[in-house]
């Protein structure tokens, strides 16, 4: 399909971006890598006015150290990404991730940002980052603020960051000795998106749980934490009774949906095995 | 038997011959296909590629409503768009478009409904054309169809086959009074004396779900005109039935027509069909006297290019207790959708004949109901009506064999036609030219390991380990090489089942091949030259194969049926020795000797026992050339045609063997290895085979597990772009283990049987037969395709409801231990 027509505005810098951006007005939107966007376009089930690319702004490509965080700029590639030395050291579980996404024509043009500011609840890293309680940078005309993982899903597709405001990083913590990663995703088919993914962080210690983060992927309008499994393993021993007790909780508090790939019912069961398969193989790295 | 590997494959393509090969060897070689380099590069004539100067796109407004009726369509406001040239509602064409034809007249009270390639009064499916738009550029003609304004009264869907049926219920044509297009039955043999008293009766209700082709290409047209006459460019398989259709649809006459297949990019028979795209580009052209091109976007063709398969198969079989089948009854409910297309009706009928698979049988009895519905009209898919066929009597037996706690290898043992009984007319009426079932499968046993897969299931049963095994068996066989045009004719089809082909030898000594077979990715190119270098004795390089275009090949009767080798290959085989025959008479001529004491051979006339070598075959044919010193009443030039018209169908079989892995927490399958064991005959290329086998595989693995087209209850298709129906891609398929048999055919001399559907003909039920064995023990008797984890999940869920306790220790195989959980119903 072709799309409507449509303004592009390619900025060579963030202060350009967001000067297009602001002065585009409401229905403008970021091309930050086009992998979800343009289908959407093509579709026609979007009709921006126009789209402000992000592509040659190269600041924004940039993966550093920020003390005790990694700052991953929006623009990195998932290729780039989930190949990082900072990030596989650091957060290897958004490396984890990454490499499940799609296929390696949509790893090399997607972008770790886009995919975030997209905020599909089937995409496997919102899960992530809402497990690792990232923080979002963003910048408008405005000025910039942060918005923690927390706040930033607000609905279906809908994000905390208003329209004239471009995602330029995202901070996360550097997990260290003793935590353990797993993304467990559940899909049909190598490129389709999870029916069910699962993002697991957990740190041991003395043969107990100390620290525990789990995140699900598409059981709702929004990544959500699945605080109840979180409560019930926090500060117990390791065990597969204690994993799979943990997990009988996992769809508490979810609002799984019905379509095509399965029922909302169906999702609450696969939330319930692939957070304990999450939970031990995270434990066991 | 030969031993392949895809290593041995790669290997030996290395050393296939390039520049020097063997004469007389090349039949048999793996040659890498010579078209392939510009078809996977895509630099090459695709439709789409072709831009003549001047030429209008079009599009095209499609009905977004299942059933209704169309009160008024405005375009005036489309009109007006920038670029725009011209829009057209279904009563603009009304008097010039005519109906899409319908080729097969399955019954004589078969009902034929209208079917205008633009809706006028009502449109049947969501996706139908309702108006168009014609733009100097794609980009405004898509635009402009937002500005068209129609107005729908909706009426009542038709989504499910059997609700389509009861008396009352609402319409899809109402001027037809029913929804039944025909019925059409098919009886052999005592079914009654078969039946009273079997010892054993298997009931079983499987549905063959809506396919979607999804051929890599999408569907293209472009129709330039000049003056009277107008030349069709279209992704189509079949440019001589399109001819002729569009003359008849049009009443454009057949000879101002010419229509070109250029290279084509797949159609698993969806491109086996005359379209209104195809037929409205050439009405419009001839309106504006400019070309017009239209390419389908993916999610326009998962609508409007036909479906393939949707059946419900309620099937019953009797048996003795030892095994043997009594008989078989089918009777089966098949999708038409909305209209009857090129061979809609027919589809299912080619699965008439193959329900009794490979086996003996005193009995048979097959009844089917056509049905519309409110829904894209279905027609060939790969297979067509033999997959369908081939996995009830597959599954059947499995079933079989589980009732009777015998292997599903033994039970098709005690039923099979031995290797000594061939030729053998089934109980369907065909006879069965040769073939060897213990031979394929005492090979497909040992390359999968059955033995020790068994041992493991067993094991795994034992442990109630949560990934459980199963093994599903396929020994198929189906009919292909269409068609004998006598048994065509028989069952009422529109025309006839012969392929063409000429063979002209250029004075350089270079050979051109005609074919009327129109390739459209089967490797045509390679394969024909192959044939024609090795009766020729020629090398390979020499040969150029002309296909695909009415004014270069002008008679043919296209590529579909997995005809192409054993009915177009055969003709080029004649045609090569008509020229070889001419030729000994002019070398005879040219070397004063007699006739009968020429040799031919390494493409050289001698004198036999003549140490002096003649003249090559091009030598010959320059001197005819020249036809300086021909024989007298001898005609310059070597060339020659010849049309062939099987006197049976090919009957390629095989045994496919399946493990896979199911996940019983979450459902999932994984395929743990394939091995698909073929005879397809003689083989002309090794490589064109195993690439045929493979995306065969991969297209029946498909069925079993991903794909599925999905209709809501208001009828809209919900899966209308491939997030939502699945293809799988190489990463989600196991490395297939494959392996040849070779019983040639003797209805050919070359002894070759088709190819290009038997992949996917015998795998579809081999996957789910091992998804049933793996999780028989639970009490799972079947999981509706496509096996997706929840369906697997729910089928287990089920099963635990009847039954909390299963026996773990149950014996292996797909008749363990299972009392009457899977019996007679």
């Amino acid at each position: 399909m072709i799309p409507a027509t449509f303004e592009y505005v390619r900025a060579a810098s963030v202060e350009e971006a967001v000067r297009a951006l602001a002065s585009a007005g409401e229905d403008a939107k970021v091309l930050a890598g086009g992998q979800s966007l343009m289908p959407l376009l093509r579709l026609r089930l979007a009709y921006p006015d126009a789209l402000v690319d992000l592509d040659r702004v190269a600041e924004l490509r940039e993966i550093r150290e920020d003390g005790d965080h990694l700052v991953i700029g929006s623009m990195a590639t998932h290729h780039q990404v989930m190949r990082d030395p900072l990030v596989r050291r650091h957060a290897p579980l958004i490396a984890q991730a990454t490499a499940t996404v799609a296929d390696p024509a949509v790893r090399h043009r997607g972008t770790f940002g886009g995919s975030l500011a997209h905020a599909d609840p089937a995409g496997d890293l919102p899960a992530v980052a809402l497990a690792l309680d990232a923080v979002f940078l963003v910048r408008s005309r405005r000025g910039e603020r942060e918005i923690p993982a927390a706040d930033f899903f607000v609905d279906w597709m809908t994000t905390a960051m208003e329209p004239d405001e471009i995602m330029t990083g995202v901070r996360v913590p550097r997990l260290g000795e003793g935590w353990g990663f797993h993304y467990e995703k559940f899909h049909r088919t190598a490129q389709a998106w999870a029916i069910v993914g699962v993002a697991c962080a957990v740190r041991r210690e003395r043969g107990a749980i100390e620290d525990v983060r789990v995140a699900l992927t598409n059981m709702g309008p929004t990544p959500v934490r699945a605080t109840a499994v979180e409560r019930f393993a926090g500060g117990r021993s390791v065990s597969d009774d204690m994993f799979r007790a943990a997990s009988e909780r996992a769809a508490e508090g979810t609002g799984a949906p019905t379509d095509l790939h399965g029922s909302g019912e169906y999702r609450e069961h696969l939330a319930k095995v692939l957070t304990a398969r999450a939970l031990r193989a995270a434990a066991a790295t | 038997m030969s031993e392949i590997s895809p290593e041995g494959l790669a290997e030996q393509a290395e050393r296939a011959p390039r520049s020097e090969p063997d004469p007389g060897r090349e039949v048999g070689q793996p040659r890498r296909r010579s078209e392939d380099a510009r078809l996977v590069s895509g630099r090459t004539r695709w439709t789409d590629n072709l831009n003549p100067a001047g030429t209008l796109h079009v599009a095209f407004l499609r009905s977004p409503h299942a059933h209704a009726r169309i009160t008024r369509v405005d375009v005036e406001a489309a009109r007006r768009v920038p670029g725009v040239v011209a829009a057209f509602g279904g009563a603009d064409l009304a008097e010039e478009q005519g109906s899409l034809p319908c080729a097969w007249t399955v019954t004589e009270d078969m009902k034929v409904p209208a079917h205008p390639p633009l809706a006028v009064t009502e449109a049947r499916y969501v996706g139908e054309p309702v108006a168009c738009v014609v733009a100097r550029h794609r980009y405004a003609a898509v635009d402009a169809l937002e500005e068209i304004d129609v107005d729908y009264e909706p009426l009542p869907a038709v989504v499910h086959m059997e609700e389509a049926l009861r008396e009352g219920g609402p319409l899809v044509h109402q001027e037809l009074e029913t929804n039944q297009a025909y019925r059409w039955v098919f009886e052999n043999g005592d079914l009654d004396a078969a039946f009273r008293d079997a010892p054993v009766l298997l009931e079983r209700r499987y549905v063959q779900q809506r396919l979607i082709p999804t051929a890599m290409e999408p569907r293209a047209v472009l129709c330039e005109p000049d003056g009277d006459d107008f030349t069709l460019y279209s992704a189509t398989q079949i440019p001589h039935i399109l001819r002729l259709m569009l003359a008849t649809v049009t009443q454009i006459p057949e000879h101002r027509i010419r229509v070109v297949a250029p290279d084509v990019g797949g159609g698993f028979g969806s491109k086996l069909q005359v379209y209104g795209e195809e037929v409205l580009c050439l009405l419009l052209a001839r309106r504006l006297g400019r070309p017009v091109k239209w390419t389908e976007s993916r999610s326009e063709g998962n609508m409007a290019t036909h479906h393939g398969r949707d059946q419900i198969q309620r099937l019953t079989l009797a048996a003795e207790r030892d095994g043997r089948v009594r008989g078989v009854k089918v009777d089966l409910l098949a999708d038409m959708g909305a209209y009857l297309m090129l061979v809609t009706p027919g589809i299912p009928l080619l699965g008439a004949f193959m329900f009794n698979g490979i086996y003996k049988m005193d009995a048979y009895s097959f009844t089917c109901t056509g049905v519309f519905t409110t829904k894209t009209p279905t027609d060939a898919y790969r297979g067509a009506g033999r997959p369908e066929a081939t996995f009830a009597i597959e599954r059947l037996m499995d079933e079989l064999a589980a009732e009777l706690g015998l292997d599903p290898i033994e039970v098709r043992r005690r039923n099979w036609i031995g290797h000594g009984e061939f030729p053998y007319e089934t109980v369907a009426g065909l006879t069965y030219d040769s073939g060897n079932y213990e031979a394929a499968t005492d090979r497909a046993l040992a390359l999968f390991e059955y033995d020790k897969l068994r041992a493991e299931q067993a094991d795994r049963r034992e442990r109630r380990d949560v990934v459980q095994l199963g093994i599903g068996v396929s020994t198929y066989t189906e009919m292909c090489g269409l068609a004998p045009s006598r048994v065509l004719g028989s069952l009422a089809y529109g025309a006839g089942g012969w392929e063409h082909a000429s063979v002209r030898i250029l004075p350089s000594g270079k050979i051109e091949v005609v074919t009327g077979s129109s390739a459209h990715g089967q490797g045509h190119e390679t394969a024909w030259a192959q044939i024609a270098a090795d009766r020729l004795g020629v090398p390979f390089e020499d040969v150029k194969v002309l296909h695909g275009d009415t004014a270069v090949a002008p008679k043919g009767m296209d590529t579909y049926g997995s005809r192409s080798l054993a009915v177009g290959g055969i003709a080029l085989y004649q045609a090569c020795d008509r020229v070889v025959d001419k030729a000994r008479r002019v070398a005879a001529h040219l070397m004063e000797a007699s006739e009968q004491d020429l040799e031919f051979s390494g493409g050289r006339f001698a004198v036999r026992g003549a140490a002096a070598e003649g003249p090559s075959i091009q030598e010959v044919a320059l001197a005819a050339f020249a036809a300086h010193d021909l024989p007298d009443g001898v005609e310059p030039s070597l060339d020659a045609d010849a049309t062939f018209d099987p006197g049976n169908f090919s009957f390629p079989h095989g045994t496919h063997l399946c493990a896979v892995e199911v996940d019983t927490e979450t459902g999932r399958t994984r395929i743990r290895s394939y091995v698909a064991v073929d005879d397809v005959g003689h083989v002309v290329n090794p490589l064109i085979v195993e690439g045929q086998v493979h995306g065969g595989l991969a297209q029946g693995i498909a069925q079993a597990l991903y794909e599925e087209a999905v209709y809501d209850a208001d009828g809209n298709l919900t899966t209308t772009t491939m997030a939502d129906y699945l293809v799988p891609s190489a990463a989600d398929l196991p490395e297939f283990v494959t392996d040849r048999t070779e019983t040639p055919a003797t209805s050919n001399p070359l002894g070759v049987k088709g190819v290009g559907e038997a992949g996917t003909i015998a795998s579809t039920p081999a996957v789910v037969n091992a998804i049933v064995d793996a999780l028989r023990h639970h009490g799972v008797t079947d999981v509706p395709m496509p096996c997706t984890p929840e369906r697997v999940w729910r089928a287990l869920r089920e099963a635990f409801r009847e039954d909390p306790d299963p026996n773990p220790s149950a014996a292996p195989g797909a008749g363990g231990g299972l009392g009457s959980a899977g019996g007679a119903r």
